[in-house]
């Protein structure tokens, strides 16, 4: 059996279910979001990353309705949602908090707002016992928020955003609250759900990790702008701004200058150093300053100079963390410039090869690393 | 041993302070009127030994019960200062809960102050305030001049020496009693709890009613237990601000005592007044305990 891609972002023909079109919010003087469009597409499972402050909870309250955008025009299968009031939209939202009712039980508290349709009695009880079977609660529907475990009240409120069918799921920092444990565990579970129902889901997380995860598309934000939308992959691989770059994972970012040539550039960066070189799509001028991004674990580390790696730099091991299954070691070259380098602790620790104060080999291939303007 | 002594501290503070005087009263509702200093026979002999004590104990029978029963002034003063009571905390808490709920809502930097001003009032004299109430009243008082002057009335209206007078002043004095505890439930309240009833289908005016309303309903019952049981008693609010047609039975415990000084009876009167709000304190207890394990 085949299976098609889902990536309706990258097909001229689809409509996308959520369109941003030039929306700019200001509280006052602060410019929350400034002058954004994005188009979100059924199904997806798209996450806003960022750090507090940079206006992923504004975009996510504008969808939901508790805030409305001061230009711009956003757009919910064609329809400019602006007029309709919160209670209206075909929206909902499981809050950071959850916002459970605590004086109703976990059956009143997902069919809250089941009844607030005025559907039949017959047809609010099937459909939260179908919610309470998706989320694995059926045992709790008799207890009061404060009678569970928080991961039992998460899945409570999951349940309860999820009851009315929405066309559109918001999730803002749905997993905060959880361990870390859990918290993975959740993560499977809700892309579980999110496929199982077909509800397109937009999450709110600071948690870069969670993001890449859970996500079909992440994008990452900063300031009130998104800075870039795409594929958890690409995002890793291919990081448009050091800004980026430098969110996203682990990475070691060296400033140089650029001088083409061959197929890629040569990047001088320190007195006394041979220049680096990457192959990049971007084009630079002779002598453009630059910042050269490269992930650790894209990184080799030897005792002897490889002979077959034109990027090869000597140094001296500064700092070895320890995380179990991977080592990531800082190096030093003589020029005071770090280069993280990691690798898999394939083998037992008393039989490490590295230790503190070695002088080493780093050394990575043409296209390892990410050749980024300033 | 230091556990020991937190819990007699309090005990001894009550009991030398509510039982025994508890005790005192229901004895002297237990005995008869005398022409003498204490106005009541018998009273206890110690020095007679074991034949006075007998004695004394034989002295005592539940006339007086007997007699609040006979006059059907009694039991109309407990059945009015009971309704009294009760449609005056229904009003309190109808002008109370608008101003705990808009003081919740306020600004953070606002609400030290508004809370200060709730208080404010205590700080002077009782007294003075339910006498200020009678110059703002009365037939030539604020009030009335005020309407005149505005046009309103063409007559002064009679409000003082009424019921009216009375709800005003019983709803003036005891509403920051009614808006403190509604106001702590209000506060407390996670406000994403509504935008998640609406962002569930709900106005604005069923997410009040189906969420905010509820879970202040702790505070309202408290506010109303608080309001309630002072009011059923209360005697110097009615003495100033009622008319003759005020039936209160704080009142009557006072002519009992100083007009009549018939002790006996207007401590029966008192006996019987507590064993009637024991039921309301009761409740109220009760009410701050499921509260407490609620949140617990």
């Amino acid at each position: 059996m085949t299976q098609t891609v889902f990536e309706p972002w990258n097909d001229p023909d689809a409509t996308p279910l959520i369109q941003f079109q030039g929306v700019t919010k200001r509280f006052g003087d602060f410019t929350a979001i400034d002058d954004q469009t994005l188009d979100i597409y059924e199904r997806e499972f798209f996450a806003l990353l960022g750090p507090s402050g940079c206006g992923k909870t504004t975009m996510m309250r504008m969808l939901a309705g508790f805030e409305a955008p001061t230009e711009g025009r956003i757009l919910l299968d064609g329809q400019d949602i602006a007029p309709i009031p919160p209670n209206k939209r075909a929206v909902n939202m499981m809050f950071q908090s959850y916002a459970l009712f605590p004086h109703l039980s976990v059956w009143e508290n997902i069919a809250f707002g089941l009844k607030r349709d005025r559907m039949e009695k017959s047809a609010i009880t099937e459909r939260v016992d179908r919610m309470l079977k998706l989320t694995r609660l059926e045992k709790f529907a008799r207890r009061k928020p404060h009678q569970i475990s928080g991961g039992q009240r998460q899945r409570v409120a999951l349940a309860r955003s999820l009851a009315k069918a929405p066309k559109l799921l918001l999730l803002d920092e749905p997993l905060g609250a959880l361990d870390a444990k859990l918290r993975q565990d959740t993560q499977f579970e809700l892309m579980d759900i999110q496929e199982k129902t077909g509800t397109t889901f937009v999450i709110v997380t600071h948690d870069q990790e969670e993001a890449m995860t859970v996500a079909s598309r992440v994008a990452v934000m900063d300031h009130g702008k998104i800075v870039q939308a795409d594929t958890p992959d690409r995002i890793y691989e291919h990081p448009s701004s050091v800004y980026v770059a430098d969110f996203i994972g682990d990475v070691t970012i060296i400033e140089g200058t650029a001088t083409p040539r061959e197929a890629g550039y040569e990047i001088a960066f320190a007195e006394g150093q041979p220049p680096l070189y990457a192959e990049t799509d971007k084009t630079f001028a002779k002598g453009q300053a630059c910042h050269l991004a490269i992930r650790p674990e894209k990184v080799s580390i030897t005792a002897e100079k490889p002979r077959d790696k034109r990027n090869a730099l000597q140094g001296k091991i500064l700092d070895i963390a320890y995380l179990g299954n991977i080592s990531t070691y800082h190096v030093e070259l003589p020029g005071g410039q770090v280069i993280k380098a990691q690798t898999a602790n394939t083998r037992r620790l008393s039989r490490r090869t590295f230790t503190w104060e070695d002088t080493v080999w780093l050394s990575w291939t043409d296209t390892a690393a990410v050749l980024l303007e300033d | 041993m230091r556990r020991f002594a937190l819990i007699v501290l309090p005990y001894a503070w009550l009991l030398a302070l509510f039982l025994v005087p508890f005790i005192i009263v229901l004895k002297i509702s237990l005995s008869d009127i005398a022409l003498s200093i204490p106005p009541y026979t018998p009273t206890l002999d110690l020095s007679a030994g074991w034949e006075g004590t007998k004695r004394f104990f034989a002295g005592l029978d539940f006339e007086n019960f007997v007699f609040l029963t006979t006059d059907d002034l009694y039991w109309k003063a407990y059945l009015s200062s009971l309704r009294i009571a009760a449609v005056a905390t229904f009003l309190t808490l109808l002008v109370g809960y608008p101003i705990a709920y808009g003081m919740a809502n306020a600004p953070d930097h606002w609400r030290p102050t508004l809370m200060m001003l709730v208080i404010l009032p205590f700080w002077t004299s009782f007294l003075i305030r339910v006498y200020s109430w009678m110059g703002i009243l009365s037939g030539e008082g604020y009030l009335n001049q005020l309407l005149l002057a505005l046009g309103a009335i063409s007559e002064p209206l009679t409000i003082l020496n009424t019921n009216i007078a009375v709800y005003i002043g019983i709803v003036y004095t005891y509403l920051p009693f009614m808006i403190l505890p509604i106001y702590a439930a209000l506060e407390r309240m996670d406000a994403s709890l509504l935008e998640a009833a609406e962002d569930l289908g709900c106005s604005r005016l069923t997410a009040f009613w189906l969420v905010t309303f509820p879970l202040s309903r702790n505070g309202v019952v408290a506010g109303c237990f608080l309001v309630f049981i002072p009011t059923v008693g209360e005697f110097v609010i009615p003495a100033l601000l009622g008319g003759s047609k005020t039936l209160m039975i704080g009142k009557v415990l006072w002519d009992e005592f100083f007009k009549n000084r018939d002790w006996p009876v207007a401590s029966a009167v008192a006996v019987i007044l507590l064993l009637i709000l024991i039921i309301p304190i009761v409740l109220f207890q009760r009410n701050e305990q499921k509260q407490r394990e609620a949140e617990g």
